[in-house]
């Protein structure tokens, strides 16, 4: 049903390219942890693009069509996974990107990846709960940004911890912890918006 | 809640934290000396906010579950002054850091940020509030968020503290407490002021809701004189 706007899609690709040609022709080829920080920087700013839109695109009257269709977990899983397979994506392209244009300073390419697909599905499952919260709330997008921020900033600061394992070799001690953190983190937010979605949708 | 003995309990409690909180004799410790003080002050605040925000938790689930505005008044209440009084927290804790940490008042401390990042996020609970116009779309939707705000705040104040190392009293392990709270003097003044800090909290909070109940019963009061019509006639 989202194949419907491709253009957004094709947006988001171009905004995804054009973010990395205008870092690279600023700042060359930064160090490791520029690089890794403006890594995480992008994938933010994809993720408010492209996942983000996930409810505010919809029309209050085809919310009316899905709400007389399924139920409201069915729907609110069936978009969290939606966004999952995009924000992937999207994370994938731009990890290419940064390796062609800005150089390549990961050591361990396997554990980046992914660090990289980790941090994909926790943004895109965070961004998709914060658009349905926002979507109810006027279908406002600043709105959207004053709700998402203070969420993602813990988990942009451990996914910054977890990748610079990948690229320098430091030793951190707790390391499976802060992953496992993430991890938990994503479940409860799964759940809870599980839970919780039925409520926003009432009219 | 209009018992008026708990209200004098409170206010004697809190002069005996004052007066005694200032005056009694404190371990000396390097680098600490007197601003030890301060966990009469700063860490209560604290607790009265982990237990006003939870209140509010409860009147949020409350409020899905009945869909009474009394319930989102209570809710929105307890988290305002939950709110307030992390200001506070954070406020006293930055002035101790500045004398004992040797860096200004802020250093970028994990603890310092988990509370920073915790007191955003409930900020962007006011913020989402103000935004709606709709009452019962507002109290919906405030009421998801503030189940969310505290789903996270638990990791954050509760559990990330204890995994990173910190430069706040305590050290790895607990987030607050450490050997030298056990000094029997201290505790002496430590627990009265816990307990007079969460009753002044609880104080506030009591006052606010009742002030917006009558403006909520005043600006909806035609409305309830036709329902009381309406059951009137429907008996009749």
């Amino acid at each position: 049903m989202e194949w419907r706007q491709k253009h957004t899609l094709f947006g988001v690709l171009l905004y995804v390219g054009s973010t990395v040609f205008v870092i690279y022709m600023m700042n060359g080829q930064p160090v490791d942890k520029v690089w890794n920080a403006l890594f995480w920087l992008t994938q933010l700013f994809v993720a408010v693009n492209a996942v983000a839109k996930s409810f505010l695109q919809e029309s209050v009257s085809r919310f009316r069509y899905y709400y007389s269709i399924v139920k409201p977990q069915t729907f609110m899983l069936a978009k969290m996974i939606y966004s999952l397979v995009l924000q992937t994506f999207m994370t994938l392209v731009s990890l290419i990107l940064f390796w062609i244009m800005l150089g390549d300073p990961i050591t361990q390419n396997g554990l980046f990846a992914c660090v990289a697909l980790l941090g994909g599905v926790s943004l895109a499952l965070v961004f998709t709960f914060i658009s349905a919260i926002a979507a109810r709330a006027n279908q406002n997008t600043g709105m959207m940004a004053i709700i998402g921020f203070p969420l993602v900033t813990p988990v942009l600061m451990i996914l910054g911890n977890l990748a610079l394992k990948a690229i320098a070799p430091v030793y951190q001690p707790g390391w499976w912890t802060l992953a496992g953190v993430l991890a938990l983190f994503d479940g409860l937010v799964v759940v809870l918006s599980v839970i919780l979605f039925p409520f926003l949708w009432k009219e | 809640m209009r018992q008026s003995w708990w209200k004098i309990v409170c206010v004697a409690l809190l002069a005996y934290t004052l007066i005694g909180g200032m005056l009694l004799p404190v371990p000396r410790l390097f680098i600490l000396n007197e601003t030890i003080r301060n966990l009469y002050f700063h860490v209560p605040m604290w607790f009265a906010m982990v237990i006003l925000f939870a209140v509010s938790f409860w009147y949020a689930i409350k409020y899905l579950r009945s869909g009474k505005m009394e319930d989102d008044i209570y809710s929105v209440q307890f988290a305002n002054v939950g709110i307030l009084f992390s200001v506070l927290g954070m406020l006293t804790g930055m002035e101790w850091a500045t004398y004992t940490w040797d860096g200004g008042p802020w250093t970028g401390d994990p603890k310092q940020l988990c509370a920073a990042l915790c007191m955003l996020i409930y900020f962007a609970y006011l913020v989402l509030r103000a935004g709606i116009k709709d009452e019962e779309k507002r109290a919906n939707i405030s009421a998801v968020m503030n189940i969310f705000a505290f789903a996270l705040m638990i990791p954050l104040i509760f559990v990330i503290p204890r995994m990173v190392s910190s430069l706040h009293p305590g050290g790895s392990g607990n987030p607050a407490f450490s050997k030298y709270d056990l000094d029997s003097d201290m505790r002496m003044v430590f627990y009265p002021a816990i307990i007079a800090w969460i009753l002044l909290s609880v104080w506030i909070t009591s006052l606010c809701i009742r002030l917006n109940l009558i403006k909520y019963k005043k600006d909806n009061s035609f409305r309830f004189e036709l329902e009381e019509k309406i059951a009137a006639k429907s008996k009749a």
